[in-house]
């Protein structure tokens, strides 16, 4: 499959956290056709192995891309059938006024997030945010009639088309992190056509947007030698400041801070240079908000790498990737794991 | 389907061409008389028998939108409202740009970087711009340029309980009533007009009055509807099923009391469904139409929008029925001479 179907397949369906399991049908066939063994853990993690060439340690390279995305959900149903709703991780409450949702109830409903009209405001009000708690959902039912096909605490997802933009971008609603799974699908098929001796596990992870909760069960559970952590970066506008964003179709941001093992991160860019493959730097000294600060911190401690794909209008429905960046992205990756072996892991891996 | 292929038509307040293409195909073959003046209103006439009063029944055309204001050197566009849009339904929406519609989306800064106090605020239309994919402004001047205009990329869906969300009801509702009925109505005299740039001023409406002269005039509508829960109910300008809503005064008209008398009449005697526009707010054609020469008797009769002049506006088809019928029967009642 070619990535940017999958990405479409990915980011047209909705798998807010808790609720991933929707793309299981998805994602399972593609990646079983490259690994060797695939697994759903107890959380709902999706853990994909392929076994490396002539792996006489065993060493171990975990990549986690989560599969989630953020959303809102049912708290209560007005006497005339509007919805009241709360959010699943991290929404800006400007970015879903006059939104189309669709509420995952006993079967998909469309609706609409109202908005007030302009005609009827008070001149002070049209410069405050509305509260989510001030909005509501119309889907067009009585409370009598909603009775039976909405339940509190259904999630609800912003009903949002993946599109194609100009040359190589895209917009779509998730692409927070969705990006990040179709660049662990490349790097899957870059891998089979070269040789790598870690075995490597493709874990696409839940929950990351509420406490990167998927990662900790899976990394515990893989033991890793190495983790690396795919996820995306914010990408250049005007307003953010240029320290802290990634350019769009320049490559993998690499990050670098106290999350990452600094003698790994030599390396990738080493690999990166010597294979001509475009990267940034993103800098961030703490725990970076990815799976990676999870890894990290799981068991005794695992050295950690994080590579961010640039994105712009991050957790916003009309997100912006450019493909390039993913395909370089998994281009790096595999690159990368093949010049990992169990000669010289134990070398990298020294302080 | 007629009402879907007028919403998702673009035809921003100044740029109604496309709208107007579509309803002349509409209409050319059951008028008997029809031309577009020079502001791009379409005046249609159909003939029937000898009435003493002159009737004019209008709908206007354009819709609420954007125009690109500039291309920076990222390539991104600025823009500036046309018509009356709440900034804060723009942002995180896909658009189209120009006649060739090139998709962009209005994002927004990362809620990551935003400081506790930035989403309490909304962001200002000068904070906001589209990003249609290029990388600078050579690139973006070959696909966009400054002028052009922008619509909501939002399509027509059915809905719920016989509802329909799509932009632009305001007001391609009333232009689906006017051209079912100039399609259906036989032997009945009227002037059926479909106005250019209400929403920015009631720019059209003055020149057609002036041309047509009528005694009477509806003028049609997507009205306010603003239902939500535990809302007073006087502070709710109408209600969705409820059917048309007939105007008792907003900010450029006081409809004449007889002839809104009249409808409401009409409407009870054939057990039509109709409740009245409680709101003074907004206005429309009919604040140039009755004050234009000598003056003409007006009413207003409006279908009830919820989330008006946003990508996600919601009517009632039920709704829709109901004022269709309430026309019609209005129009028997001319055809009498009892209007």
């Amino acid at each position: 499959m070619d990535i940017k179907e999958l990405l479409e397949a990915l980011c047209n369906t909705n798998s807010i956290s808790g609720d991933e399991y929707r793309l299981e049908g998805i994602i399972m066939p593609v990646f079983k056709e490259f690994t060797d063994d695939i697994v759903v853990d107890k959380l709902g993690n999706i853990i994909a192995l392929k076994k490396g060439y002539n792996n006489k340690g065993n060493i171990k390279v975990m990549l986690a891309a989560h599969m989630d995305e953020i959303g809102l959900m049912v708290k209560h149903i007005e006497e005339n059938g509007f919805i009241r709703f709360t959010s699943i991780g991290g929404i800006d409450p400007r970015t879903i006024l006059g939104q189309e949702v669709i509420v995952h109830g006993k079967e998909n409903l469309f609706g609409v997030i109202g908005s007030k009209p302009p005609h009827l405001q008070e001149k002070d009000e049209i410069d405050r945010a509305i509260k989510i708690e001030d909005m509501t959902i119309d889907v067009g039912f009585t409370k009598e009639q909603l009775m039976n096909l909405i339940s509190i605490g259904d999630t609800i997802s912003i009903r949002r088309d993946f599109k194609t933009l100009q040359g190589n971008r895209i917009t779509a609603r998730a692409l927070d992190d969705k990006a990040g799974v179709a660049a662990m699908y490349e790097c899957i098929k870059e891998l089979s056509r070269l040789q790598h001796e870690p075995d490597v596990y493709f874990v696409s992870t839940v929950q990351e947007e509420v406490g990167v909760r998927g990662a900790f069960t899976s990394a515990y559970g893989i033991n890793p030698h190495i983790g690396i952590a795919i996820d995306v970066g914010f990408g250049a506008t005007p307003e953010l400041s240029k320290t802290d964003t990634l350019e769009m179709g320049k490559g993998p941001g690499i990050t670098i801070g106290g999350n990452i093992h600094p003698g790994l991160r030599k390396k990738l860019v080493d690999v990166a240079k010597d294979y001509n493959i475009p990267f940034q730097y993103e800098i961030a000294p703490g725990p970076t908000g990815t799976d990676g600060r999870a890894i990290q911190i799981t068991r005794e401690g695992i050295p950690t790498l994080c590579l961010s794909i640039p994105l712009r209008y991050m957790h916003t429905s009309v997100e912006v990737v450019d493909i390039l960046d993913i395909k370089n992205t998994a281009k790096l990756l595999a690159f990368f794991i093949t010049t990992i072996t169990n000669t010289n892991l134990e070398g990298l891996l020294c302080y | 389907m007629l009402l879907k292929k007028l919403t998702e038509a673009s035809g921003v307040s100044g740029n109604e061409k496309e709208v107007r293409n579509i309803i002349l195909d509409e209409i050319q073959d059951f008028v008997d008389d029809i031309k577009v003046d020079r502001l791009g209103n379409i005046i249609a006439y159909k003939k029937g028998k000898d009435n003493p009063k002159k009737l004019m029944i209008t709908a206007h055309m354009d819709e609420v939108g954007l125009m690109i204001t500039d291309i920076d050197d990222m390539g991104l566009l600025k823009f500036t409202t046309v018509g009356g849009i709440d900034k804060r339904i723009l942002v995180s929406k896909p658009v189209l740009i120009g006649d060739n519609k090139v998709l962009g989306v209005i994002g927004a800064k990362p809620i990551h970087l935003q400081k506790r106090e930035e989403w309490q605020n909304a962001l200002e239309i000068e904070q906001l711009y589209i990003d249609i994919g290029v990388n600078n402004k050579t690139e973006g001047e070959k696909l966009v340029s400054i002028g052009d205009y922008v619509i909501f990329n939002s399509q027509y869906v059915e809905f719920g309980d016989k509802l329909v969300k799509a932009k632009a009801l305001d007001n391609r509702v009333g232009c689906s009533l006017l051209i079912e009925l100039i399609k259906e109505i036989e032997d009945i005299g009227f002037y059926g007009v479909f106005t250019v740039m209400e929403e920015v001023g009631l720019v059209g409406a003055g020149p057609v009055a002036y041309t047509v002269e009528p005694d009477l005039s509806i003028i049609l509508e997507g009205t306010l509807c603003y239902d939500i829960p535990k809302l007073d109910s006087h502070l709710i300008p109408t209600h969705l099923n409820k059917g048309p809503a007939i105007s008792l005064m907003d900010r450029t008209t006081l409809f004449d009391m007889e002839f809104r008398k009249r409808i409401t009449k009409i409407a009870e005697e054939n057990h039509i469904p109709y409740q009245y526009r409680k709101s003074s707010m907004g206005g429309n054609d009919s604040g140039k139409i009755h004050t234009t020469k000598e003056g003409s008797v007006t009413a207003t009769i409006s279908v009830p929008c919820r989330n008006i002049h946003s990508p996600t506006s919601v009517m009632s088809k039920q709704d829709y029925e109901n004022t269709y019928k309430l026309l019609k029967t209005i129009l028997l009642e001319y055809e009498k001479g009892e209007l």
